[in-house]
């Protein structure tokens, strides 16, 4: 009796502790002015929040307790908390903001601005402004090294890559790639970074140590029109075997050997696939299809195309919170 | 407002003013701009006039996108803009704008000026087109340094051609207006129809010697009566009677063409593929919606700057074989990297079908096939145009 008693005590407190036991994917719909919960245990949508207007990037703290959210048409930064799931502060962001990254010291927070061709670093618990930087036109993607030494911002009609100190806030380089890129991601060890080129088509391989282009990839989907393969969001699987790369109105994502840069297969998913990431134990991926307003899901061991999730209009991001 | 607030928000910490750059070599890009746009007219419908500075706002908001790029690399850009009046003021100020050395041109000007321009340009100077949509410029006699921007009346025809076809609206009246452009763009779409099986039930003129003691709107019902047809085509190009066709026709059918749903260059209904930013950019610098001469004019600008960018030297002849190779693509906010025809220097573009308030396609559609890209399945393809400027 007395056991009994505790058993049930226990499984109130679980339910009432938090909304749910399986890991969570958030993704932004760009359309709708919402994001959307995923479980990622029974794949279904089990909350949609409203949010500011148009909400693009979004991003965990280091601790997944909050989810940062670009409401690019209100020109502010929200914050989500994830317990609650409540909008509980806004943060200075500069106009326009689109895409942005949280340094690993989990306070500044760089965002790009995309009307102002600006970078604003804001400190996330003071809300103070740090520094805004001058970039090129269209300031779009930006990714934070894992070590923490550089940020990146890519601007889209400038076609560059602006290499931020960030110690400094300065730029110390910029290096030219593809026609309006869009998004790049860091190796792990922070040794390489990879940066996707829309209109160009190519993903630009960068050896961090000396700041220079080792290699351009580009992509070939049969039955596709070359013009249609874009390559925007890039995830590297953390053992360092695999690179995904969303390659936008081919509705394709490239599967690519990360140590050989081969192309090893094109997976189908929804319609211009823009964002993508991977759950906790890294078995699936999750890509966010603009245009068909759902969310595919890719079995990252067989490599196949297994589910897709209709979520609202215009899904941009996707992150998965790896602690729930 | 917001971005004031901001900005002094951020003094106290600093603005971080990028000092490195790439470059080795300043390059400095001098782009001369000329305008004449001929009188059009007083015209029935004039609820929207046309701004006057249409093009020049395009060609401006470009200089700043190419500025920006160029500061993180020691290249400058300056634009010298004549807006003219009549013809031979245009060609005087494009003389001399060449005699203070000035040798890469974007202009706004009618067809037959521009082969007066083109008449008098030195050897090396090259020269955007971002204004006339003339077929037989870029079919027959097409000098070499000549490239254009703007879509040919054909490039637009064609576009609806295939969206007519694709939605089996294929019998169709069509109604001409009197000017010289009106009537290009008349043969333009009858070419059209010819390549996408549509069938032009009506061929008629808008004469304006019809029983005007009625107004367009009563006139419009009679002047349409005919036994069956899909749509209503009309070509009017300056816009004088065309806003009254819809709604107005004999039978309850749709009006495409210069009115209705149009075919254009660009439109401020246009906002996928980052459309929307340029859309904002543009409005802020012109306080106004950004048009298809300034979309025409932005795409020459921008074209010089992505060239410069990736050869660091601003001469017309390297920007010239720059824009013809491999190498080149224009990021212009359509989906697509842009290129130009080899040909005949025509800017490949898809076309956006829009009316007044919202995007209705983009052509091409999927199935009309090509053999090297479908965005050559609008306008004069390789074998159907005379001009072969590169060889």
């Amino acid at each position: 009796m007395k056991a009994l008693l505790k058993h049930t005590a226990l499984a109130a407190l679980i339910g009432l502790s938090a909304p749910s036991l399986a890991s969570l994917a958030y993704v932004s719909n760009e359309k709708d002015d919402t994001i959307s919960i995923i479980d990622t245990e029974t794949r279904e949508v089990v909350e949609t929040i409203d949010v500011g207007a148009r909400p693009r990037g979004i991003l965990l703290s280091k601790d997944h307790t909050r989810l940062y959210i670009c409401a690019s048409d209100d020109d502010t930064v929200q914050v989500l908390d994830l317990a609650t799931r409540t909008i509980i502060d806004t943060l200075p962001s500069g106009e326009d903001p689109e895409q942005f990254a949280l340094h690993p010291n989990n306070k500044h927070l760089y965002i790009s601005n995309e009307d102002d061709a600006i970078v604003t670093v804001v400190d996330v618990s003071s809300k103070e402004v740090l520094a805004q930087i001058d970039v090129g036109i269209e300031p779009e993607g930006m990714a934070v090294s894992p070590d923490g030494r550089w940020a990146v911002n890519t601007s889209e009609t400038t076609s560059m890559l602006h290499w931020i100190n960030t110690e400094t806030f300065r730029i110390e380089k910029n290096i030219v790639v593809g026609q309006r890129p869009r998004h790049v991601e860091f190796s792990k060890d922070s040794k390489i970074a990879w940066a996707s080129a829309e209109i160009g088509g190519t993903v630009h391989i960068i050896d961090v140590d000396k700041l220079e282009q080792i290699h351009e990839m580009t992509f070939k989907v049969p039955g596709v029109n070359q013009d249609r393969v874009q390559p925007v969001g890039i995830e590297l699987t953390s053992d360092g075997k695999y690179a995904f790369v969303a390659l936008g109105p081919s509705n394709h994502v490239a599967v690519v050997d990360a140590k050989t840069y081969e192309v090893l297969d094109y997976l189908l998913v929804g319609a211009r696939v823009w964002q993508l990431d991977l759950d906790k134990d890294e078995k699936h991926l999750y890509t966010t299809n603009g245009v068909s307003g759902d969310v595919s899901i890719i079995d990252v061991d067989d490599l196949k195309v297994i589910k897709s999730i209709k979520v609202g209009r215009y899904p941009w991001g996707v992150v998965i919170d790896p602690t729930t | 407002m917001y971005r004031r607030y901001l900005r002094s928000f951020a003094v106290g910490a600093f603005i971080a003013l990028s000092a490195a750059s790439l470059a080795a070599q300043p390059v400095d890009v001098s782009i001369g701009y000329v305008q004449w746009i001929p009188d059009q007219g007083p015209v029935l419908s004039n609820v929207t006039p046309e701004p006057d500075d249409g093009g020049l706002r395009g060609a401006e908001l470009a200089l700043e996108d190419n500025s920006t790029t160029g500061r993180f690399l020691g290249h400058t850009y300056a634009l010298t803009s004549q807006v003219t009046d009549s013809e031979e003021a245009a060609v005087a100020a494009f003389d001399s704008l060449q005699q203070s050395g000035i040798e890469l041109f974007v202009v706004n000007v009618p067809a037959s000026t521009i082969r007066t321009f083109m008449a008098r340009a030195g050897a090396q100077t090259l020269v955007f087109n971002a204004g006339a949509e003339d077929d037989p410029l870029r079919t027959a006699d097409c000098p070499a340094n000549l490239v254009h921007t703007i879509p040919s009346h054909a490039m637009l025809t064609d576009a609806l051609g295939q969206w007519l076809n694709q939605r089996r609206w294929n019998k169709l009246f069509l109604i001409t207006g009197p000017t010289e452009a009106d009537i290009a763009w008349a043969s333009a779409f009858r070419r059209s129809a010819r390549r996408f099986g549509l069938d032009i039930v009506e061929d008629k003129p808008w004469t304006f010697d019809a029983d005007l003691r009625r107004t367009a709107s009563k006139e419009l019902p009679l002047f349409t009566q005919a036994d069956d047809y899909d749509a209503v085509v009309v070509a009017d190009v300056r816009g004088d009677f065309g806003e009254y066709v819809p709604f107005n026709t004999w039978l309850p059918r749709p009006v495409v063409g210069t009115q209705g749903m149009s075919p254009v260059a660009w439109h401020r209904v246009v906002e996928s593929w980052g459309a929307a930013q340029l859309q904002n950019r543009f409005r802020d610098l012109a306080k106004r919606q950004m048009n298809g001469a300034d979309y025409a004019a932005w795409a020459a600008v921008r074209s010089i700057g992505t060239s410069v960018t990736e050869l660091g030297t601003a001469d017309p002849r390297a920007i010239r074989e720059f824009l013809f190779s491999d190498r080149f693509q224009l990021a212009a906010f359509k989906g697509r990297k842009l290129t130009y025809r080899d040909w005949n220097g025509q800017l490949r573009q898809p076309i956006p079908l829009v009316h007044p308030r919202g995007l209705v396609a983009r052509a091409p559609f999927e199935g009309y096939l090509h053999p090297n890209t479908d965005m050559d399945t609008l306008g004069f393809d390789k074998p159907e145009s005379k001009c072969r400027i590169n060889n």
